[in-house]
């Protein structure tokens, strides 16, 4: 009923199919400049509005009413890395799973058991990240 | 009357892509505006027995415009010791996010952004972006309290973008497609044993995926049972401590921006997106029907978002991540396995 939200074969893939999927892209870039460009008139708008009077307390960083101590850029918890780390491990892994998940039907219990194996494997790492201590916060 | 199919398809495509962008800037700001004004201003006053603002417009209703006329007005402060162009582009950054994430929503059967086959799989791409603007900001007002806020956002963004990437493949199994178009149609056109009357919205069969969905949700949006980035009581206002006016304000309406992105996309994966029962779905009426339905089910969510927000309190670092990492993963993963095993057999 709806013959353009039909999947395009391989063999459909011509000059056309191709220029059309570059210039949905074309649109996602704009839309992003469009974010870019709202901002950016927002800011400028302000521009003619807004005093411009900086002294130095003003321009000192809040540190509760103090005077700030020590460096600007303190140290960080190792922990934010670590999670940083497990983080790309599975994020990897919804790049596979993704397209899979789209074509389950093609592939049946084939595909199910193949995926059923490489989630498995994950989780294995999960639960030895999980027995290493890594999940906890300390 | 001429099919609005017709109309754009007599267009060129830059003519085309202006219409778009034009209804794509009224998609965030106005959604954002009516949440602000809806959930924020009104919902949070009388949950605490009060009126709320009252004397911008009918019912405070151009309060918000009243704000952002105040914060164009305010100076534009810079630390003095900020990386300033850093500093500068943060901004810029999460609100771009938002506007590259509601290219994949739908309105209706040619009310749409970008037609991508890639649909929810690039929504999911992109809203990763805003996960360094916030790193941005933490680290380029050189600021204690700042870094640590866009540490505490990096953590809890990335955390939480799991479960949801997941929860997503539930959905994903049962449509067999990516593209949003094709999973409002697979639910449109779906039927609960036999029964077609109501379509089959995805919050019937995939509530597993749908709950740890709006979690997930709330995280990444850092709304309040999952606000440790902003803790006011700790972080005075996190990573955005040291903007003021008009950048400070931008934050904010990204933040709200991106909450009514995230809650058409979860209309869409959950709700059956623009399609309401008896209409037919390729009726032309649907392109003018579909935005305003589309509408409705995000104001749901959002109230959903908002009165956990204004219930709950907030959680702590450790439990944050041991809800994310042990809770939420494992179940999701369990929610795909099951999800394809059923898709299998049946």
């Amino acid at each position: 009923m709806f013959p353009r939200f039909v999947q395009p074969k391989t063999s459909q893939v011509g000059s056309l199919f191709v220029s059309d999927f570059l210039r949905s892209y074309l649109t996602v870039g704009i839309f992003g400049l469009v974010g870019v460009a709202l901002v950016g008139a927002f800011l400028g708008l302000g521009r003619l509005l807004r005093p411009n009077n900086p002294t130095a307390a003003k321009t000192e960083v809040y540190e509760s009413g103090v005077d700030p101590v020590g460096d600007r850029w303190s140290q960080a918890n190792i922990r934010y890395y670590i999670f940083a780390l497990l983080f790309v491990m599975f994020d990897v892994e919804a790049v596979f799973i993704f397209p899979w998940a789209a074509r389950l039907e093609v592939y049946e219990v084939f595909g199910l058991i193949e995926m059923a194996i490489f989630i498995f494997i994950l989780l294995l790492g999960l639960l030895y990240a999980w027995r290493k201590g890594v999940l906890k916060w300390v | 009357m001429m099919s609005a199919s017709l109309l754009l398809a007599e267009l060129s495509y830059w003519q085309q892509t202006s219409i778009r962008v034009g209804a794509g800037l009224a998609a965030v700001l106005l959604v954002a505006g009516t949440l602000v004004y809806l959930h924020l201003f009104k919902l949070v006053s009388f949950m605490q027995s009060r009126l709320g603002p009252m004397e911008a417009g009918p019912f405070g209703s151009l309060q918000l415009l009243a704000e952002v006329g105040k914060f164009l007005q305010k100076e534009d402060i810079f630390p003095r010791k900020a990386d300033r162009f850093v500093f500068a582009a943060a901004p810029f950054v999460v609100l771009m996010s938002t506007f590259l994430l509601v290219v994949v929503v739908p309105g209706g059967p040619d009310a749409w952004f970008v037609d991508s086959e890639l649909g929810i799989y690039l929504a999911m791409a992109v809203s990763s972006v805003s996960v360094i603007g916030i790193l941005m900001a933490g680290w380029g007002s050189a600021s204690k309290y700042s870094l640590l806020g866009g540490l505490r956002a990096t953590g809890q963004l990335i955390a939480y973008e799991l479960p949801l990437i997941l929860a997503v493949l539930g959905v994903v199994i049962q449509a067999e497609t990516m593209n949003m178009q094709g999973i409002v149609m697979a639910q449109a056109e779906g039927e609960i044993f036999g029964f077609g009357g109501i379509g089959n919205p995805y919050l019937l069969t995939q509530f597993v995926a749908f709950g740890v969905f709006l979690i997930a949700m709330q995280a990444e949006l850092t709304q309040t049972p999952f606000d440790m980035p902003i803790a006011e009581s700790e972080l005075v206002t996190g990573y955005m401590t040291e903007y003021s006016g008009m950048r400070f304000l931008l934050f904010f309406i990204g933040e709200f921006a991106t909450a009514g992105v995230f809650s058409a996309i979860a209309a869409v994966l959950f709700l059956g997106g623009w399609y309401i029962p008896g209409i037919d779905p390729a009726d032309n009426l649907m392109n003018i029907l579909g935005p305003l339905v589309m509408v409705g089910k995000i104001v749901v969510l959002t109230f959903l978002i908002f009165w956990f927000r204004f219930t709950f309190p907030r959680f702590r670092e450790d439990q944050l991540q041991r809800l994310a990492w042990k809770f939420l993963i494992p179940i999701a993963l369990t929610n795909i396995v099951v999800t394809g095993i059923l898709k299998v057999a049946f």
